[in-house]
């Protein structure tokens, strides 16, 4: 009796891959677009030479570095899943998939560690056109990464370009049509624009907190912002003096000055916070409704290969012409109907098949063991990740009338509602990524391998205690380092802006040189270790 | 048990398996050599007292550290993708002692950016101690996997078939306490050529009890590995075998007296003389290496698989190392060009020297 109730080594299996998968997804969903955001802000720099490029790209810097740790290392972990939960999967599939991420790792995995070091430490090693070029290559890495990952993932959900062994391996038969696979293309597209919208939403909300700060005078950047500045930085120095610790990179006296005559001679509010705030909005402007457009063409892509998913996203159990979309509603397995619904007729025949008539399969049409596990939360997570994306588009709108009638920094509630907002594109992405993959249960390889046959023989109490130990050790070491994050999120973004800390082996605790605060002065704009020889 | 698949392959279905058992051999052991030392610097992180010491001992490897950990990930890929069975079969067996390695490098691998993060003395110290734990726990385990893997994997049609305790046994603790013991000494090695002044001293005094303790470490592995299974005495102990095996101990013998003789003649004057502890504890490792590669060869799931039996199709082998064959020389050159960029001495007063 009390068997049937507890989880099996099957469900704790794939409750363990769920867990380190979401965990690990927040991280790339962030840094892809951050990379490529850098490698924006830099090339701007270097075309324009404006210090706020500069600025605005080492402090975004270094929030990159903390992300991106944590992003490697849960992504570690992600590729030894495969073995030691879902053997069966690697055993079968492995030749077809593994190649695909053996690519992964050769062009995208070296490639950002390679040059990570080299953005992070080499600026003034290498020089101002290498030192973009390694920004450069680290963006493309995550692209590319994403590209392999999502390529072996599409596959699985719409395998092509393969044949199958009498004892059920699959063998590669055509490698452009398995790469190429029919979902690919708009899961990708889907995908790498969803996690330039994560970033877009995250930039964008802290640059609207910081003016927000700014207008409630909790922390202007101009004159009388330097004393202010000063003594929130005192607490830092503190430490740094304490540690006994002089900072060995203190800025030349010349450039303490410029600095200061730039940070004087701003206008308005904390352009740093202007600037992210502006390409933020900018980019929800044009790349929310983009996004969309997307979105309807993976749904329609996944209408044709998995029609039972799109059953459940709809919420549709029954296969009708002229179908409706059901706007909400109570998804019910056990009874075969979706209960308390709110719905727009012939809504879903238009946008699945292009026709007011056109007939849209129910779950009902299909095998009830080919039936997605948990219909509720594919239902569920659907309407979560169309109603934030809808609200980006509408962000992105109102973003657009501000800026048009000239009041994009001054207008509080927008910047409000850009802090709130911050999240969504976390919260859109990981919604999406439930939807798609709990959507393709009960299969791993779609319609071909089945879930419970692809899981690895271990015993259930090594199941359990590793998932056990996942959990605490994920919500202890990534909960501390999102801590972290958002407290370089609350640093204001500075004119001369300091490089991360690891290049200063004796820190000053924070980001600021203990001497400038002695000063005054604001730190200078190189406070970076000089190449050696 | 040689060739007894292989005899009747010919061409691609003989030879791709040969070179990509030789390429993950490859990928692996760059790891233990690079992930080595800057782990080695965590397991040494209790004998540094002082935070500056430890600041620039994390500052000597935190532009490289990732790029050495993706040679762990290029041997797993490599493996899934050219021998989907050995990856199916060791991965479950060794589930334990992988999934402790994986947490392990989490806390390390974060606690790199994190010390720079934290606010006070208080959290650095947790940090340091993440940093420190995680390497140690991550090095141990490493070397529970290599001797559990050694020892051999209890195999059913295609399938792990033993229990979730199967690799702890007395080997695989020690070959743990060897990797640990061999990475502290990489670890100090590295220092000793890329520091100056007191922790330079310090990495010197260190790597005279962990080279001891490596050698000591080798010796009993050696003495055990032709016992563990009748293959490897076969390989070793006939007399054909023996001859052609031998200068493999010979020439770690060389290798630990010039080593010893390099670390006593240590000037601290830097130069090339300084990376020469390092380079001949690479060279012993390498040997080591090689020595395991001669017992196994060509097992890849002793005793159940060969890298024949556990190969990836053709199409799957050769699709992968077309690319392979023009990036792992691009990555190697661009790999290398990263470590001259940051060449050179590493103090406390101004990063890189």
């Amino acid at each position: 009796m009390i068997d049937a109730l507890l989880p099996s080594a099957l469900d704790l299996a794939r409750f363990q891959f769920a867990f380190t998968v979401v965990w690990h997804f927040l991280f790339p969903a962030f840094t892809i677009g951050l990379a490529s955001y850098l490698a924006v802000l830099e090339g701007l720099w270097l075309w324009t030479g404006k210090a706020v490029y500069l600025d605005t790209f080492r402090y975004w810097l270094k929030i990159f570095a903390v992300a991106f740790a944590m992003g490697v290392v849960s992504g570690l972990v992600m590729s030894y899943q495969f073995g030691t939960n879902w053997s069966v999967l690697s055993d079968k599939a492995g030749p077809v998939i593994g190649p695909l991420m053996g690519y992964e790792v050769l062009t995208a995995f070296f490639l950002e560690a390679g040059f990570l070091g080299v953005m992070l430490f080499g600026l003034d090693r290498v020089g101002k056109g290498l030192h973009m070029t390694a920004t450069a290559l680290v963006a493309i890495g995550t692209f590319l990464s994403a590209f392999w990952i999502l390529s072996a993932n599409s596959w699985m959900h719409t395998p092509a370009g393969f044949s199958v062994t009498p004892d059920g391996r699959f063998m590669p038969e055509d490698w452009l049509a398995i790469i190429f696979n029919p979902s690919f293309p708009y899961r990708l597209a889907h995908t790498v624009t969803g996690a330039y919208l994560t970033t877009a939403l995250i930039v964008g909300a802290v640059g609207a907190w910081h003016l927000l700060r700014e207008r409630r005078g909790e922390a202007p950047v101009r004159d009388a912002g330097m004393d202010a500045a000063s003594s929130a930085r005192f607490h830092d120095a503190g430490t740094a003096l304490a540690d006994g610790a002089g900072d060995p990179q203190r800025p030349s006296p010349g450039s303490a000055a410029e600095s200061r005559g730039e940070e004087a001679s701003e206008r308005g509010p904390n352009p740093r916070a202007r600037l992210m705030f502006s390409m933020a909005m900018w980019m929800l402007l044009f790349v929310a409704p983009i996004q969309a457009v997307l979105g309807d063409l993976h749904g329609t892509n996944t209408f044709h290969h998995q029609p039972a998913k799109v059953a459940a996203m709809e919420g549709h159990f029954e296969t009708e012409r002229g179908a409706p979309t059901i706007l909400f509603g109570l998804p019910d397995m056990e009874a075969g109907e979706t209960r308390m619904r709110i719905e727009i007729p012939y809504l879903a025949s238009l946008y699945l098949t292009h026709s007011w008539t056109g007939e849209v399969r129910g779950l009902n049409a299909f095998p009830r063991d080919q039936w997605p596990t948990n219909v509720p939360l594919v239902f569920w997570s659907f309407r979560v990740m169309v109603g934030l994306g809808l609200l980006m588009i509408g962000l992105g709108l109102l973003g657009g009338i501000m800026r048009w009638r000239g009041r994009l920094y001054d207008a509080p509630w927008l910047h409000r509602a850009a802090v709130a907002m911050g999240p969504a594109g976390l919260v859109a992405v990981t919604a999406g990524w439930i939807v798609t993959e709990a959507g393709r249960q009960p299969f791993t390889v779609y319609g071909h391998l089945r879930t419970a046959d692809s899981v690895s023989p271990v015993a259930l109490p090594a199941v359990a205690t590793s998932l056990a130990a996942f959990v605490v050790v994920y919500f202890l070491v990534f909960g501390a380092g999102i801590w972290y994050l958002f407290k370089l999120f609350q640093q204001t973004p500075r004119a001369g802006e300091a490089a991360p800390p690891q290049g200063q082996p004796i820190r000053s605790a924070g980001i600021t040189p203990a001497p400038s605060v002695a000063t005054g002065a604001s730190p200078g704009p190189q406070p970076q270790p000089q190449p050696a020889e | 048990m040689d060739g007894t698949l292989a005899a009747g392959l010919t061409g691609a279905a003989f030879w791709l398996p040969a070179i990509w058992a030789g390429l993950i051999a490859f990928a692996v052991f760059l790891y233990v050599c690079m992930d080595g030392f800057d782990l080695g610097i965590g397991i040494l992180f209790p004998f540094m007292a002082e935070k500056a010491e430890r600041d620039v001992a994390v500052n000597s490897v935190a532009p490289v550290w990732d790029g050495n950990e993706t040679w762990l990930v290029m041997g797993g890929g490599g493996l899934l993708a050219a021998f989907p069975l050995a990856y199916a079969v060791v991965l479950p067996a060794l589930y334990m002692p992988l999934i402790l390695m994986l947490l392990a490098l989490v806390f390390r691998g974060v606690a790199f950016e994190m010390r720079f993060r934290a606010e006070n003395e208080g959290q650095q110290r947790w940090w340091d101690r993440a940093f420190s734990w995680g390497s140690m726990i991550a090095a141990l385990n490493q070397g529970i996997a290599l001797g559990a893997f050694v020892q051999g994997i209890a195999v059913t049609g295609r399938a792990y078939s033993g229990g979730w305790w199967d690799w702890l046994t007395p080997f695989s603790l020690l070959t743990g306490a060897a990797l640990l013991v061999g990475y502290g000494l990489l670890g100090a090695c590295w220092l000793l050529w890329k520091t100056e002044g007191a922790l330079h001293r310090r990495a010197a005094a260190l790597a005279w009890p962990f080279a001891v303790a490596t050698v000591v470490a080798i010796l009993l592995v050696s003495a055990i590995m032709p016992f563990l299974q009748p293959a490897f005495a076969a390989r070793w102990l006939t007399v054909p075998n023996l001859l052609l095996a031998a200068p493999v101990p010979l020439l770690v013998a060389l290798l630990i007296w010039r080593f010893f003789h390099a670390l006593a003649e240590d000037t601290g004057h830097g130069g090339l003389a300084d990376a020469r502890p390092f380079l001949l504890a690479l060279g012993l490792f390498g040997l080591s290496y090689a020595g395991l590669g001669v017992s196994m060869w060509p097992m890849i799931v002793p005793p159940a698989f060969d890298i024949w039996q556990a190969a990836a199709p053709p199409a799957s082998q050769m699709f992968l190392l077309v690319g392979a064959a023009v990036l792992i020389p691009l990555i190697l050159g661009y790999t290398g060009y990263v470590y001259w960029l940051f060449r050179g001495k590493v103090t406390g007063e101004s990063g890189y020297h």
